[in-house]
């Protein structure tokens, strides 16, 4: 390949939900739209242009980061959980007190939410509700307006979900 | 007899029979925190190609030239769509308003002109995003910059640019709203007090999904199968096709999960077009996601509206008789929903008190700006915050006490049913007692202590109470109010109730829930009506035109559902259950009075061991109908709820506008820094009464996504324009919607007023009516009054237009005054 020649797609190797896969990508192609669009993983929503909403919040190497903000090629070798991950057979306690405590509505920020929580509950697994809200503030919510969020996250430091 | 709760937490209850009135577990959660939804940008179709719009970077500009010959040759694009071609392949859209808005031209692109910044002009489909992306950026438009007109005001003065020529100048509406006789009411009033000037702010509730459609085009059938998030398909269908000039069954509407609406979402009609025409002409499946800064820049604002020279009757003992004013509301550079917010607004013309004398002059204006289009609490916020925003000015100008001028002018429970001047019947309520509640939760009787604390802490405390109506179920007659020759009245929605043949219980609804929860509501009414186990009732998701359960108002907007969404739901329930008896006493050859539905059976109520399950009853007309002397019922029924309404009086615009009202009165404290206008709210209650509420929990979360929404609006969120036009705030950098860490601590209760006039007792809601903008701009000008007294005029309070207030009280002081002391 000329140097002239500018790099418009690579090969990713990455493990996402616990499945390695290989794909060919364009190298300008976020995160997101790989999982959306080339994995079908729809759950990982996109709700600004900007970084701001945390629709698109996954795991990436454990970490909670927003895949609107990472290229795909910067997750090659790198493990991926998404909301789609989370449950086994059964829901996670989070998700079962996102639905006790009517954490969600329209659900489109929800799968954001639920992964910026249970990066903060595998941090700190009985967090205050101040502690929450922080852990929270890079993910909107448009529904709800937090409060029934905030409790849902809460109960289950508290061991309160079912 | 009304009933009251406090809700301090959610409760998990143990179900009983009788569903209706329990928090029921929300049916939808489970795919949504599984990320199993399904949204409309998540179904894809092979060879689908993408969809990206050229957009004006000018406010007001004329076309010159369009040249997509760039785009076109980049390898992977599809193909493209102009402004020119759309005007030869549609006809404009049709318009609500009556000349001279109704001479308006609205086409799915610019035609000749461009009138708002991030109008779309061309569309490009292309393989991927961010192709289609690219392309767009190679479209080279040439554009005539034209003079810009932003403030409604300025717009209506001569000499103002004119943005549709056809119209003669930038109104699209005006009429007179008097009833009552207000000028005798002001000639024995003890007091008048005028306020030149107050102004309700550009905004809207920005759901997190954004627009957008899968459109596949039928080329054998010539129809379009369009999976979107509209949340009024009925309206859409009547915006595009006769626009597309074909039938409305041509356009197969279909939504399942949608991401938020809150009314933003009713006029994506004219994208809709776009994707339709370049779906048939490339014919393949055309992909669009709109972006978020194009969201901002160029769907739904909310209405901005200005009320000039007020003037307010008052009686020595508080009594308010009358109040006359301009409003001027601002719709932005297309009328897609509007006139409408002309008429809207009169569905809650005294607000909750009883003046019977009322004249206000209605005027709205075209600018160049983003066009509006219904946003929660459509019209009637900005009118029912100009009531607040009148009791507590005259409160403090003329020394009453907010609670108790309230409390003397409020509507009262033995009032109700209530006729207000302009004819709509408030349907129940107990204000003064919703009111009790509030103040009680955020302890009224302590806040004097508590002033004082805080001026101890260097800081200004002050209380709020904003009292607030949520009309819901619209009479679309009140449309001929606005424009005599139009055709729409009433209201419907349409639900229908089968039983399959294994004795499935099967739901379909003609709404387009975004959160409301309506699988879980339905669910409740039919089970409670078919006496079977909640879980045995599936309520499919979301609205397809191909069931056949939808009518002209089907969607789900202006808080409604609970009364024409459930009311078809009971009614087909009611319906399937005769069939169910019926099928019953023909099998047991016993009168049908004999029958009853329990525990999952149809049977003879003295003998139970003569029973049928639903297996069996589902069976027989489906698949095991031999033998039967008469037809069997179907075991299927499709209802049509319709709200008894009249057409208004055109001439004197009188009758009713809504069928029920529901109410909420927000209460909250707010502390104010005076050195820097910052403030927080540190105590909010919101109580609520909606009726009869079938699910309490769902309801309780309506109220905090409305008090959410209005705290918004309160503080942070404003579409800010320069004069030339640009959107100051298109993305969620610059447009702060609050984050969890911006939400204040939060009490709700509620009330329960049964309405008369539904056939659950319940009353729409959601909208919430603004509640959360009225109690902050009542809080911020109590704690003022220690700082020199200015008086809110605005909706929208960022902590600099407090800290303006704070230096500068005699801005907003010299636009009030006691006339008639």
């Amino acid at each position: 390949m000329s140097v002239n020649e500018p790099i418009t797609s690579a090969v990713v190797t990455v493990t996402v939900n616990g499945t390695e896969s290989e794909h060919e990508v364009p190298v300008r192609r976020l995160l997101v739209h790989f999982l959306r669009d080339d994995l079908d993983l729809t759950g990982t929503h996109i709700g600004c242009d900007t970084g701001s909403c945390g629709a698109c919040t996954v795991h990436l190497d454990g970490v909670a980061v927003k895949s609107c903000a990472v290229l795909a090629v910067q997750a090659d070798g790198a493990t991926v959980m998404t909301v789609e991950g989370l449950a086994g057979e059964e829901l996670t306690p989070l998700q079962r007190s996102f639905h006790e405590h009517h954490g969600l509505q329209c659900g489109y920020c929800t799968p954001g939410m639920l992964m910026s929580a249970s990066a903060l509950l595998a941090e700190n697994p009985s967090p205050s509700e101040d502690e929450v809200k922080v852990a929270l503030q890079g993910n909107i919510c448009r529904c709800t307006g937090y409060w029934n969020i905030v409790e849902a996250v809460v109960a289950v430091g508290k061991g309160e979900a079912a | 007899m009304s009933t009251t709760e406090t809700t301090t937490a959610t409760e998990t209850t143990t179900l009983q029979k009788g569903y209706v009135g329990q928090s029921v577990p929300r049916r939808e959660d489970k795919r949504l925190v599984e990320g199993q939804g399904v949204f409309f940008d998540d179904v894809k179709r092979h060879g689908m190609g993408y969809l990206h719009f050229v957009r004006s970077p000018y406010a007001h500009a004329r076309i010159q030239s369009v040249d997509v010959s760039a785009a076109l040759a980049l390898p992977g694009v599809y193909g493209t769509l102009t402004g020119d071609e759309v005007a030869i392949l549609t006809d404009p859209f049709f318009q609500i308003a009556a000349d001279p808005g109704g001479q308006v031209k609205d086409y799915a692109l610019a035609v000749g002109k461009v009138r708002y910044l991030g109008e779309p002009v061309a569309a490009v489909v292309a393989e991927t995003r961010e192709l289609a992306r690219d392309a767009a950026e190679l479209v080279e438009v040439d554009y005539e910059p034209l003079e810009v007109v932003v403030d409604a005001r300025a717009s209506l003065e001569d000499g103002a640019p004119v943005l549709h020529e056809d119209c003669g100048g930038n109104l699209s509406y005006t009429g007179v709203w008097e009833w009552g006789d207000v000028d005798g009411a002001f000639a024995e009033a003890d007091h008048v007090v005028s306020i030149s000037q107050l102004h309700f702010d550009r905004f809207n509730s920005t759901p997190l999904e954004l627009d957008g459609a899968l459109v596949e085009w039928n080329r054998g059938t010539g129809q379009w199968a369009i999976t979107t998030n509209n949340q009024f398909p009925g309206f859409a269908v009547i915006m595009m096709a006769p626009a597309m000039r074909v039938g409305t069954d041509k356009l197969r509407m279909i939504t399942q999960d949608i991401g938020g609406g809150f009314g933003n979402k009713i006029t994506s009609h004219p994208q809709l077009v776009a994707c339709c025409l370049l779906a048939r002409k490339l014919n393949r499946p055309v992909q669009w996601t709109e972006w978020r800064t194009d969201f901002h820049q160029s769907m739904s604002h909310g209405n901005e509206r200005w009320f000039l020279d007020t003037e307010v009757a008052v009686q020595s003992d508080g009594t308010m008789t009358a109040f006359r004013t301009k409003a001027i509301d601002d719709a932005g550079a297309y009328l897609r929903y509007e006139p409408l917010g002309g008429v809207i607004w009169s569905q809650v013309a005294p607000g909750m008190y009883r003046w019977r004398n009322l004249r206000l002059e209605f005027t709205q204006a075209m600018t160049n700006k983003a066009p509006v289009s219904p946003n929660r609490g459509y019209s009637r916020m900005q009118h029912l915050w100009f009531t607040e925003r009148i009791i507590d000015i005259v409160a403090q100008e003329l020394g009453f006490d907010r609670v108790e001028l309230r409390k003397r002018n409020y509507v009262q429970p033995e009032d109700m049913p209530y006729e207000t001047p302009n004819g709509c019947v408030y349907d129940s309520g107990d204000y003064p007692r919703a009111l009790d509640l509030a103040l009680e939760l955020i302890g009224y009787d302590t806040v004097e202590q508590r002033r004082a604390e805080a001026v101890e802490r260097g800081k200004l405390l002050g209380v709020g109470i904003g009292s607030t109506l949520d009309s819901g179920t619209n009479n679309f007659g009140q449309s001929q109010l606005l424009n005599p020759e139009l055709q729409f009245s009433g209201n419907n929605e349409v639900a229908t109730v089968k039983l399959d043949i294994f004795g499935e219980i099967v739901v379909t609804l003609g709404t387009t829930p975004q959160g409301q929860g309506h699988e879980t509501t339905a669910a409740q009414v039919v089970a409670d009506i078919l006496g079977c186990d909640v879980d045995l009732v599936h309520v499919r998701a979301g609205h397809d035109s191909y069931w056949n359960s939808h009518a002209g108002f089907s969607g789900t907007y202006a808080s409604q559902f609970a009364v024409t969404g459930l009311g078809a739901v009971k009614g087909a329930a009611d319906e399937l259950a005769e069939q169910m008896k019926t099928l019953a006493s023909m099998v047991f050859q016993c009168p049908i009075e004999a029958i009853e539905l329990a525990d999952g059976f149809a049977r003879i109520a003295e003998n139970h061991e003569a029973a049928l399950p639903f297996m069996a009853l589902g069976a027989i007309p489906n698949a095991n109908n031999a033998g039967f002397p008469v037809d069997p019922p179907p075991m299927n029924a499709r209802f049509v709820f319709r709200p008894q309404f009249d057409v208004p009086d055109k001439e004197k615009k009188f009758g009713n506008l809504t069928l029920t009202y529901a109410m909420q009165i927000h209460a909250c404290v707010v502390e104010v820094d005076p050195e820097t206008g910052v403030y927080e709210i540190v105590d909010y209650a919101a109580v609520d009464d909606c009726g009869v509420r079938i699910n309490p929990q769902i309801v309780e979360g309506q109220v905090m996504g409305a008090t959410a929404h209005a705290i918004g609006a309160a503080m942070f969120e404003s579409f800010v324009y320069d004069d030339e036009g640009n959107l100051l705030t298109p993305n969620f950098y610059d447009y702060h919607v609050p984050h969890a860490l911006d939400m204040p601590p939060l009490k709700t209760s509620s009330v329960e007023s049964p309405s008369p006039f539904t056939p659950l007792g319940t009353k729409g809601m959601g909208e919430g009516g603004g509640g959360g903008i009225h109690c902050v701009c009542a809080a911020l000008q109590d704690a003022l009054r220690a700082a020199g007294g200015a008086l809110v005029t605005d909706s929208h309070n960022p902590y600099h237009r407090v800290w303006d207030m704070l230096r500068h009280p005699e801005r907003s002081r010299d636009t009030v005054e006691v006339v008639k002391q």
